[in-house]
């Protein structure tokens, strides 16, 4: 589908848009029965003290439940916030650094959940 | 042709406003609302880690109207989103995508929005209050 010149300079597609297309849905499916979970957890914990909020979050089915919760968050953000960047910045160098920025600020915070939740489940169960 | 010689389409102030762009408009602006939610997440679960002292911070913040507030404001996005994103999911299947089709389920989704809204703080003021 790419015209000679297209090819020739090295436009056109980077054969990456379906991934990013599958990966959005996928977490997003995902999303949808984590984030219910959540809320509902949420309102179940709403005043709680410091104790009452790491015991729930240390049992092994919320642990568990809050990893995969923040792994599909941050992947779906980081690949919608990418969409959005690469709709209103056009200015090359800016857009690419911010969608690397986005990528790296997203992972940062993925891992920080992460941590936090095995930290909390690990101090429990020693 | 220089692109400042171009004829442009009007501009966006020109259109009359419907349900169908203002609902595809909001979905992104409540994504980008909710990845900064997704911070406040992670800044409460690393305040939990924390200890008393960390987590009374966040937990003052969150109980004061700025939190109440921003929580509010990521209730309301989680849900749009979620029902919205659901809407999309069906699109991609093929499905309703017809006009008559895309405003009934626009408007389903903002009811569901509402809807869900309501039940969560109601659920949540019942939960803080017992």
């Amino acid at each position: 589908m790419r015209s000679p010149l297209g090819r020739a300079v090295g436009l056109g597609s980077a054969k990456e848009g379906v991934e990013h297309w599958w990966l959005q849905r996928i977490t997003a499916v995902a999303l949808v029965p984590l984030s219910l979970w959540f809320v509902i957890a949420i309102i179940r914990l709403v005043g709680a003290d410091v104790d009452t909020v790491g015991y729930w979050v240390g049992r092994p089915l919320p642990a568990i439940l809050l990893v995969l919760l923040l792994i599909a968050s941050f992947y779906h953000a980081a690949l919608g916030l990418q969409v959005v960047i690469e709709d209103y910045v056009h200015a090359e160098l800016t857009k690419l650094g911010l969608v690397i920025t986005v990528r790296l600020v997203c992972f940062a915070f993925a891992v920080a959940g992460i941590f936090a939740v095995l930290s909390i489940a690990v101090g429990m169960s020693s | 042709m220089r692109s400042a010689d171009r004829p442009l389409s009007p501009h966006l102030q020109i259109y009359r406003w419907q349900l169908t762009s203002v609902l595809s408009i909001l979905h992104r602006a409540a994504g980008v609302a909710l990845s900064a939610g997704a911070i406040l997440l992670v800044w409460w679960l690393v305040a939990a880690a924390s200890g008393p002292g960390a987590y009374d911070g966040v937990a003052d913040f969150l109980g004061s109207w700025l939190g109440l507030l921003m929580l509010f404001g990521w209730t309301v996005s989680l849900f749009y989103h979620l029902c919205n994103g659901i809407r999309h999911l069906v699109w991609d299947t093929g499905h309703a995508l017809d006009l008559k089709s895309t405003y009934l389920g626009g408007w389903l989704v903002v009811g569901g929005t509402a809807l869900l809204t309501v039940i969560a703080w109601v659920a949540g003021i019942s939960s803080w209050a017992s």
